[in-house]
């Protein structure tokens, strides 16, 4: 008799982690670019080398030019991204509940979603004039998009048996909203809060750079203007580190927020 | 308190918005503190009658009462559901204190009575937990004592073991009669498991595939405490056989029509 061991089939499909592989490409990226800028093929004016770019933060840090810009732009995007996340989440429960707000309100965010926000910007500065008001709202109405349709989808998803059985413990209108609804909404709401951070951080820049004397995005612009390549990189650094900070800062907070999730 | 089921029908609109009758001149009483149970094949509208009796679906004909004193503060109904509907983001605690929620008193009261009812159904020192961390049987334990824990003068349960496995199920059912008999609510019990019917209920109202008609009422000549034992005994099986005949050409007929 022939014995015949039974295979593992499923060992192609394996999926491991490479937990060196995660780092070392990054920095392999870095050590590259250092190499590349050392060489002197690229002139330091087009590509400056990450360990200037780091050097330059440090000497923009100390003068404290860094921390203005920062604050800023920061104060802009909290600003503009808090006010366009309530307002969203407000709406989208109004149309997600209501079926007059329904009626209402979908064809409305139809028909304004699509326009780019940005193109946005000239109009809300004629009317908020160039200060803060016209990009905060800029941001706000980027972020109150996302925020509002993935409300809205969050609230509609509600499990129907939930809502009958909690009208059957005697849950009136707004129990079963706040009960029901909003919870079932909040990992769509916070699918919604990372789309709107990328968003808000996309239309901040794009704020400074049109019309701004300050912040990040007028850092950029205004160090390619003076052709101060490190600084414009030390801008791009920061926008990296902002977007990669907001994100952090959302999954930890959905992990506060949904412990239902968390703990498998 | 007693249910009073009186000729009651229903018709309601399917997709395309055709009427569709669900039910048709049902009529039965639940005595207080009576166990009831409903059976009928899949389709004849066992769970659209207990919806409309906890008052989430209103009949199209014929009426649904209470008969009794019901003190205040106690609701008429709480309902058990086949698919457990508990509330994922909330643990096993804050789901029992649902209901308790709602009728307003004071949070250290509801956690001593959410506390009291966790005990009496098995649940003590999984308070903390999350639905989705528990098995099927002790997240009914959870729907149960959601249920008892407003205190209503009636349970209404839908199916509710039917999700569980087999061996789960009996474990089940052992103990919702003990509960039973430690507090005696009158409890109206939809299932279309014949056997469990019998062993559980002091009546089996058998009901007709769609539009439902009640084809009869059965009463259960077993003593109570139910014990695993009375399952061998002729009143046991008399009465199993002599429903499962009504039912039997019935779900035959369903069956076929669900091939056709």
């Amino acid at each position: 008799m022939t014995r015949l061991a039974v295979p593992d089939r499923t060992r192609a499909l394996a999926r491991r982690e490479h937990r060196v592989a995660r780092v070392l490409g990054l920095l392999a990226l870095v050590v590259a670019w250092e190499a590349v800028t050392r060489t002197g093929w690229v002139p330091a004016l087009f590509l400056p080398s990450p360990l200037g770019v780091l050097a330059a933060g440090a000497e923009m840090l100390g003068t404290g030019e860094l921390a203005v810009h920062l604050a800023t732009s920061l104060r802009r995007i909290v600003l503009g991204f808090g006010l366009g996340a309530l307002g969203g989440v407000s709406v989208g429960v109004a149309v997600g509940v209501f079926s007059l707000a329904e009626a209402i309100g979908n064809p409305l965010i139809a028909a304004t979603f699509p326009i780019p926000k940005i193109a946005l910007l000239p109009l809300l500065i004629l009317w908020l004039g160039i200060g803060e008001a016209s990009k905060v709202a800029v941001i706000m109405l980027g972020v109150f998009f996302p925020m509002a349709i993935n409300t809205y989808t969050g609230v509609r998803q509600a499990d129907p048996l939930l809502i009958r059985a909690a009208v059957s413990f005697g849950a009136g209108r707004w129990s079963v909203i706040r009960k029901v609804m909003l919870p079932s909404a909040l990992p769509m709401i916070f699918a919604g809060l990372k789309l709107g951070a990328g968003t808000s951080l996309l239309l901040l820049v794009a704020a400074e750079m049109i019309a701004a004397n300050s912040g990040i995005g007028f850092l950029i612009l205004n160090a390619q203007n003076l052709m101060e390549t490190t600084k414009l990189m030390v801008g791009i650094v920061l926008l990296s580190l902002l977007g990669l900070a907001s994100h952090w800062l959302l999954v930890r907070l959905e992990r506060v927020a949904l412990p239902w999730r968390a703990q498998a | 308190m007693r249910v009073l089921v009186d000729d009651v029908s229903k018709v309601y609109a399917d997709r395309g918005g055709h009427p569709v009758e669900a039910l048709a001149g049902v009529t039965f009483t639940v005595e207080a503190e009576e166990l009831v149970a409903v059976v009928g094949p899949s389709g004849c509208g066992k769970s659209t009658l207990l919806n409309m009796v906890a008052g989430l679906l209103p009949p199209s004909a014929g009426s649904i009462a209470f008969e009794g004193a019901l003190p205040p503060g106690r609701p008429p109904t709480a309902m058990v559901f086949q698919e457990f509907a508990l509330f994922p983001w909330r643990t096993v605690q804050a789901n029992v204190e649902l209901g308790l929620e709602e009728t307003g008193g004071p949070a250290g009261e509801r956690h001593a009575v959410a506390r009291r009812f966790i005990d009496l159904t098995g649940l003590g020192g999984f308070e903390r937990k999350y639905p989705h961390q528990l098995s099927g049987g002790m997240r009914q334990r959870v729907g149960i004592a959601r249920a008892l824990a407003v205190d209503p003068a009636v349970l209404l349960m839908d199916e509710p073991f039917s999700a569980l496995d087999a061996q789960t199920r009996q474990l089940m059912q052992e103990e919702l009669l003990a509960i039973w008999e430690r507090t005696r609510k009158t409890i109206l019990y939809v299932t279309h498991n014949i056997h469990e019917a019998v062993w559980m209920a002091d009546r089996v109202v058998v009901l007709s595939r769609r539009p439902g008609r009640v084809l009869d009422i059965v009463p259960i000549e077993l003593k109570r405490p139910r014990m695993e034992a009375m399952a061998a005994e002729p009143a046991f099986l008399q009465a199993v056989e002599r429903i499962w005949a009504l039912i039997k050409s019935q779900a035959r007929e369903a069956l076929q029509e669900g091939a056709a």
